[in-house]
């Protein structure tokens, strides 16, 4: 048992309490906080060692919106870590009800390759906001990425408290033997049923956050150079490799062959006429998952220069349901569109697959954005854009179904890290009160009982 | 049962109970039986626990009333959608959280409120939009042909079907895909559940149970404190989850605390408890065996008398009862009360934390700061200072469990919530594309700078800071509105320039 030491350790820095006090939490806190200044560079070089992630994607999203949810956790910690009093009935009326917010102990993190800080910090300051001790494991596939964190996070923070375990699919699976009172596991479906598994021999309580095919529907009537531009960013942005990115594209004939040249035009704005070139565009994080994309390249009707042997942006037009592309969720620089005839067509498309992460829908028709969200299931949705409600902390972030279990980001992620405990608080006095519920019973003692305890429906007047 | 889960699938896809007219109807059905066939309820019951009309009337009927009346008022606001506060990006673009259903969701009842039990979760299941299948436990087999027989006599047969069987149907039920499984039992069974649920990635509500602890200190009114003990270990026969299951107090009071239950035992059942038509039966042979199996070796301070033929176990105590014994390593679920000496609330703290966290934990003192201190010092599914099982009947807490007690909670507006998808949305103007062209690649200083400006938070804990946020977002958004064709590069360039200025001294 290779980590029971580690979990052991962290189990008993648990029991002590040092990690309940506000001012412990902040300070913990305040130290990421500096971890990400501090390290700017070195996460900037990481990420691009990995997969090549441009500059400001890497400042954007794993400096940047870590930052907003440090500040925000940072600013409202007091406010989330409060007794949140209740409404109470009749019968408790003199009483002290509440919900306390009891962190769960020690709980784990896994993380994944694409956004291998945001996905670990985010839910880590969660973690840590909420009074855990918290063992974090990067993912190994984007190696350096995993070295800066096993090297610097614990000259941040504190070792008895939060620990980082390396290694691959082995490690893993010995790391989940053990137990832990949470599990936050950001990956695919296949390996996410292997962790609930895992957690289920303990009675873990598991948040998920999977992935899936984003299904993006184009209506007839929308402006077509703006979201050719919207789709074209979320698409591309990371090379493809978003669990939100937009997966492909459901829109009829006609808007199709108005959408290609659009988004030809976005992808040469965004990166020039040699997107390898450009140091705004990402590469695939390793030859595994290079490969793996390429093949997915047979498939429709090519309508973007640059192409297979490249890996630049590309867009597929007439793609069939069947074709290899629309098997699998791609994660890479690929686009395709399938036609539909109409928006009904696409809403059946989407609700005859699992439910996926996100759903976008662009349309200058309210109704029709509306139709579409109403009519179908997803974890989020954004209308006439792509990405954009993950950068509202104020919204929860989580998916259904295949697509996972759980929902994080500003305050959700604290309480997703937090037990609810409902607690009342009684008065030692006034039995009085008390002995209609007691035996031996009568119909008169239950008319009583049933006035204080129950709740009637308003039109309905008590009398007590 | 795969054709029965596959009807409701089918039926929850027609999209038959997505309205919420149809919800308050199914719901206003529900109140309806359960008050036109409460006696028949009233006997089902009485059959599997031996339980007294008003007992069972308040047990398992009232609460559930309770819940009818709350979910149908409330549901119209539960189910709307919730607008979210919006950061400078999205102040002009309609940010809300949607409740959509799950799907087809599963409720695995327990034999021990064997009605309620089902019925309280399937409230909240229907009222979030769901099609639920409903399985009650055979061990209540009354209850469970009943429920069989009368909810298809006022619910949508095929939104609602009832399954009935053992442990081989519930196994084969478990194999189909569900959108959420809520079950209520033991641990051991509770792992079994997670374990199918995991293969179709299914979340889950576990409500298992534990020893509950029941502190008593020694500074408090003893007598209260015993009489409410009493009711809430004795009630149902000692088969209640969130039952005291053992008190925690120190040996000085020991003989006061079993002299006070007696007498209101006396109270409560009169002299001969078997005779009372208050005092309920366990529920087969087998729990019978298992209760008495832990009464080997005990000193029994009061009580200890059985009647295998009708499973009658008389309300028992026990005293000085060593952390090591059988009665203290699994949940008693009977009318057998050990204490278990200790010498001061660190000790009863730290008794509680090397155990497993109980569903439910109990303190009785005159001391404030005691109770405050003990709920701080330990973890537990919920908590009553002053009395036992009260917190459960209080719908705006959360009822659930913590570690091996269980996970997710329902009652209330969290049963809506705990089988709803809380579903995020963004919705943005397809024209003022001016915002976006600076997310763009390619990446300039300029938008570099523009992302910082309008995504990061600062930190600060000034008000005046946010005022002036949200009087810049305006201002902003204001002039774009209306000029954005002319003046969106001059304003962005004039906020930009502020922005160098040095605004985040302000800040």
């Amino acid at each position: 048992h290779p980590y029971a030491g580690l979990v052991s350790h962290l189990r008993t820095s648990w029991l002590s309490g040092r990690t309940r006090p506000m001012e412990y939490r902040v300070a913990q806190l305040e130290a990421l906080g500096r971890f990400l200044d501090d390290k700017k560079e070195e996460i900037l070089e990481a990420t691009a060692s990995d997969m090549g992630k441009p500059c400001f994607e890497a400042f954007f999203s794993e400096i940047l919106l870590c930052k907003n949810e440090l500040h925000q956790t940072l600013n409202n910690l007091g406010q989330w870590m409060k007794d949140e009093h209740v409404g109470k009935n009749l019968v408790t009326q003199l009483d002290s009800a509440f919900i306390r917010k009891d962190p769960y102990g020690v709980v784990l993190i896994i993380g994944p390759w694409n956004y291998p800080v945001h996905l670990l910090l985010v839910p880590l300051i969660g973690a840590i906001a909420a009074g855990n001790c918290v063992i974090v494991k990067p993912s190994e596939i984007s190696k350096n990425t995993e070295r800066l964190m096993a090297e610097s996070l614990s000259c941040y923070l504190d070792n008895d408290c939060y620990a980082v375990v390396t290694g691959g699919v082995q490690e893993t699976t010995k790391l989940l033997e053990n137990k832990f009172d949470f599990i936050f596991f950001t990956g695919s479906p296949a390996v996410g049923r292997v962790v609930m598994s895992a957690a289920a021999r303990h009675l873990t309580p598991v948040t998920l956050e999977l992935g899936g095919k984003n299904p993006c529907y184009v209506s007839d009537s929308c402006h077509v150079q703006n979201a050719a531009r919207r789709l074209a960013w979320g698409r591309f942005f990371n090379a493809g490799q978003t669990c939100i990115a937009p997966d492909y594209v459901l829109c009829s004939l006609e808007m199709q062959e108005k959408l290609m040249p659009a988004l030809r035009e976005a992808i040469a704005e965004f990166f020039g006429p040699n997107p390898r070139e450009s140091p705004d565009f990402g590469r695939m994080v390793g030859d595994k998952q290079f490969r793996r994309v390429r093949a997915l390249l047979s498939s429709g009707r090519v309508a973007t220069p640059g192409g297979v042997q490249e890996m630049s942006p590309t867009v597929l037009a007439d793609v069939l349901p069947s074709d290899p592309v629309m098997q699998e969720e791609i994660f890479g620089p690929i686009l395709p569109i399938v036609v539909v005839a109409n928006m009904d067509e696409a809403i059946d498309f989407i609700n005859a697959r699992p439910r996926p992460l996100a759903i976008y829908a662009f349309s200058s028709d309210s109704k029709v954005v509306n139709q579409v969200l109403e009519r179908t299931s997803s974890g989020g949705f954004c209308g006439n854009d792509t990405l954009m409600h993950f950068t509202l902390t104020s919204l929860p972030f989580g998916g259904i179904g295949n697509s996972g279990l759980g929902k994080y980001h500003g305050k959700f992620t604290f309480d997703t890290f937090s037990h609810q405990r409902g607690c009342l608080h009684r008065n030692m006095g006034l039995e009085a009160l008390n002995s209609p519920r007691y035996p031996p019973y009568s119909q008169q003692k239950m008319g009583l009982v049933t006035a204080t305890f129950e709740i009637k429906r308003r039109g309905m007047c008590t009398i007590l | 049962i795969q054709q029965v889960v596959g009807r409701a699938r089918a039926a929850f896809k027609a999209g038959r109970c997505r309205s919420l007219e149809f919800r308050i109807q199914q719901l206003k059905a529900l109140e309806r039986m359960v008050k036109e066939k409460e006696r028949e309820i009233l006997a089902a019951i009485k059959a599997d626990l031996h339980k007294c009309g008003p007992n069972a009337y308040s047990h398992e009927i009232m609460g559930l009333l309770g819940e009818l009346a709350l979910t149908m008022e409330k549901l119209s606001s539960w189910a709307a959608p919730q607008p979210v506060k919006r950061n400078l990006m999205t102040m002009r673009d309609e940010a809300f959280i949607r409740y959509e259903p799950l799907g087809v969701v599963l409720i695995i009842g327990a034999w021990n409120y064997p009605f309620t039990l089902i019925m309280q979760p399937l409230v909240g299941a229907i009222a979030a939009g769901n099609a639920v299948v409903v399985k009650p436990s055979e061990i209540s087999e009354n209850t469970a042909k009943l429920i069989a027989d009368i909810l298809p006599q006022y619910l949508d047969q095929e939104l609602y079907p009832v399954v009935t069987g053992g442990v081989p149907e519930t196994t084969e039920l478990l194999k189909q895909r569900f959108d959420h499984i809520l079950y209520t039992g033991n641990s051991a069974v509770g792992k079994i559940v997670m374990a199918a649920a995991a293969k179709h990635l299914t979340p889950v509500t576990l409500e298992l149970g534990g020893k509950s602890p029941c502190y008593i200190d020694s500074d408090c009114d003893l007598a209260v404190a015993c009489r409410r003990i009493t009711w809430g270990k004795y009630m149902n026969c000692g088969q209640t989850c969130i039952a005291p299951d053992y008190i925690l107090c120190h040996p000085s009071i020991q003989s006061q605390v079993v002299e006070n239950i007696k007498a209101t035992l006396q109270e409560f059942y009169g002299a001969d408890v078997k005779s009372s038509p208050d005092y309920e039966r366990i529920i087969n042979k087998h729990h019978f065996k298992r209760i008495l199996g832990l009464l080997e070796g005990q000193k029994i301070a009061h009580g200890g008398e059985t009647d295998e033929a009708s499973c009658f176990i008389a309300p028992t105590i026990l005293t000085d009862v060593s952390p090591e014994s059988k009665v203290m390593e699994e949940e008693i679920f009977g009318p057998v009360l050990p204490i278990v000496p200790v010498k001061s609330v660190e000790e009863a703290i730290e008794f509680i934390n090397l155990r497993e966290k109980p569903l439910a934990l109990y303190v009785f003192s005159n001391k404030k700061e005691l109770i405050k201190r003990v709920i701080s010092e330990t973890s537990s599914g919920g908590f009553t200072g002053n009395d036992v099982i009260m917190h459960f009947f209080l719908s705006t807490l959360p009822f659930g469990g913590v570690g091996n007690s269980g996970m997710g909670a329902y009652h209330g507006k969290h049963s809506f919530e705990t089988f709803s998808h809380r579903r995020s949305c963004l919705i943005k103007d397809l024209k003022m594309e001016g915002t976006n062209n600076l997310r763009y690649p390619p990446i300039s200083q300029k938008k570099v700078d523009w992302a910082k400006f309008f995504i990061l938070k600062r930190f600060n804990k000034g008000q005046i800071g946010l005022a002036l946020l949200a009087l810049l977002g305006i201002v902003a958004a204001v002039v774009w509105k209306n000029h954005h064709s002319v003046l969106k590069r001059k304003a962005l360039l004039i906020v930009l320039a502020v922005q160098r200025l040095g605004w985040p001294n302000v800040w």
